[in-house]
């Protein structure tokens, strides 16, 4: 059985080309993935993300749960409405999922999860609940929509109501605030400014024709694959999952060492593999002639090996394939990749690729 | 719907291929082909002078999603490709029946050609397909 989104028959009607998405059926592209990726680097794209699972967790401990349970430290979250990047680990220090948390009140956070393991994530999230007395609540009746791009929030902004009008023309980057049961954040996937919101999903199909008749452009899941990559943001089960620790995946900034006493499930199995100095590294590349990276090619480094992608793409801000690999660790600044049979040269860079529209890699 | 030109001939593996007057023979891809695939990014064409087998892997044309290959519908000697797709595959999503053509050949066997499928049966087969 396939889910739909409250938005589904909009996809339809503004012509969507849907297929599945983690048992959902979403949009790929409304026609071409290209000009939608570049609608988002050069005015505003919106993308029905409502497939993804919004947590709710209630307890006087939460916070002290979170601790626990996440490998960054939700300490660094001091102000309600701010944001936190994080992974979850299993005792290995492999990444169970990873997610965003906001701080609304002590005893209030909420996470928005990945659709592809929410299962997994809600089981895990209340066997470890419960020794905190912390309450799990997946909230299913909401539906959301990211808006992003340099003109984003300058064309959603008119749309909201008054009150959350000002509050959030006022939002710094990676805060949220409420609007009664809309929650409004600056966050996204893309490497751009906007917003994503969090509505019910009632209001979903009214708020989507709103924005399209501002200007907004729907967006599929195909350009915001290609958006994300340029951006140097992970995708969970492409770049890691479950085998692979965050210190492998690009995402050490993520973990939170100090305070040193601070125990974080994972924690014993990362400091290991921190000392040893783990084997592989994710890094970014550049094509540097014609073709098309894709995910699991092998990549060759002069005498340290073999790697492979974990995320290739065309990069249409860039004019080139582009790619994150797991590569051996030693990897210096050249490798190559076996594109069909033949051997291509391959840059080895550090991502992101693409910033607020600018490109940060030199060609 | 897709668009089916009914003066050309198709293969099962969605290659038109149309019959010139000096009796070479034009190839590219349907237009339910380029459309199902997505943007165009990268096109492999191709050596002139090569020759190819009937149903030979003998270009590639790689989408934002995939890479796929184009197999020749009929064999024979290649005379000509379509170099501007080096720097603007996105023809082929565009005018897959005329500008976004890959490459011409000269027929090792004419009864090939007539192996293919017309324009209606090749309509049948995409809907056979969809099911």
């Amino acid at each position: 059985m396939s889910n739909k989104t409250p938005l589904y028959e909009e996809h339809l009607a503004d012509g969507g080309k849907l297929v599945d998405f983690a048992g959902w059926e979403m949009p790929i592209h409304y026609g071409s993935q290209i000009e939608e990726h570049n609608n988002v680097r050069q005015d505003a794209g919106m993308f029905d993300v409502s497939h993804m699972t919004v947590v709710d967790l209630n307890g006087a401990r939460t916070r002290e749960f979170l601790r626990y349970l996440l490998a960054n430290n939700v300490d660094r979250l001091k102000d309600s409405g701010k944001a936190l990047y994080s992974c979850m680990l299993n005792e290995d220090g492999g990444v169970i999922d990873d997610l965003i948390v906001y701080f609304l009140r002590d005893d209030y956070f909420r996470m928005v999860v990945n659709a592809g393991t929410r299962d997994k994530d809600l089981a895990w999230l209340n066997k470890q609940a419960a020794a905190f007395e912390v309450t799990v609540s997946e909230r299913p009746e909401l539906a959301m929509i990211a808006i992003q791009g340099p003109n984003a929030r300058e064309k959603t902004l008119p749309l909201l109501s008054a009150a959350a009008r000002t509050a959030a023309s006022e939002l710094p980057p990676f805060f949220g605030v409420f609007d009664g049961d809309w929650f409004i954040a600056r966050t996204g996937y893309t490497g751009e400014d906007g917003f994503e919101i969090v509505l019910p999903a009632t209001d979903a199909v009214g708020f989507w024709r709103q924005l399209r008749a501002a200007g907004v452009r729907p967006t599929g899941l195909g350009a915001r694959d290609t958006l994300r990559l340029e951006a140097g943001m992970n995708l969970y089960g492409s770049d890691m999952d479950e085998s692979i620790s965050p210190l492998e995946a690009a995402l050490g900034w993520t973990v939170a060492w100090e305070p040193a006493e601070r125990n974080f499930i994972g924690r014993t199995a990362l400091e290991k593999q921190r000392q040893q100095g783990g084997s592989q590294k994710l890094v970014g590349l550049i094509l540097e002639g014609k073709g098309v990276l894709r995910n699991h090619q092998k990549v060759i480094t002069a005498g340290d090996g073999e790697g492979e992608i974990t995320s290739g793409s065309f990069s249409p801000t860039l004019q080139r394939a582009i790619a994150f690999a797991r590569v051996p660790r030693a990897t210096g600044d050249h490798c190559q990749v076996e594109v069909r049979g033949k051997l291509l040269p391959a840059r080895v860079v550090k991502p992101p690729f693409v910033r607020n529209g600018e490109a940060q890699i030199e060609l | 719907m897709s668009n089916i030109p009914v003066e050309l001939k198709y293969a099962k593996t969605h290659e038109w291929a149309r019959g010139n007057d000096d009796g070479s023979v034009t190839v590219g891809i349907s237009d339910n082909a380029q459309d199902q695939l997505g943007d165009m990014v990268f096109i492999e064409l191709p050596e002139v002078g090569q020759t190819v087998a009937v149903n030979e892997a003998c270009a590639v044309v790689e989408s934002v999603k995939a890479a796929s290959d184009v197999y020749a519908p009929v064999g024979g000697e290649i005379l000509e490709v379509n170099e501007a797709l080096t720097d603007s595959p996105e023809t082929v999503n565009q005018d897959a029946y005329g500008e976004g053509w890959l490459f011409r050949l000269q027929p090792a066997d004419p009864a090939e050609m007539e192996a293919l499928m017309g324009g209606e049966a090749y309509e049948l087969f995409l809907a056979s397909e969809a099911h």
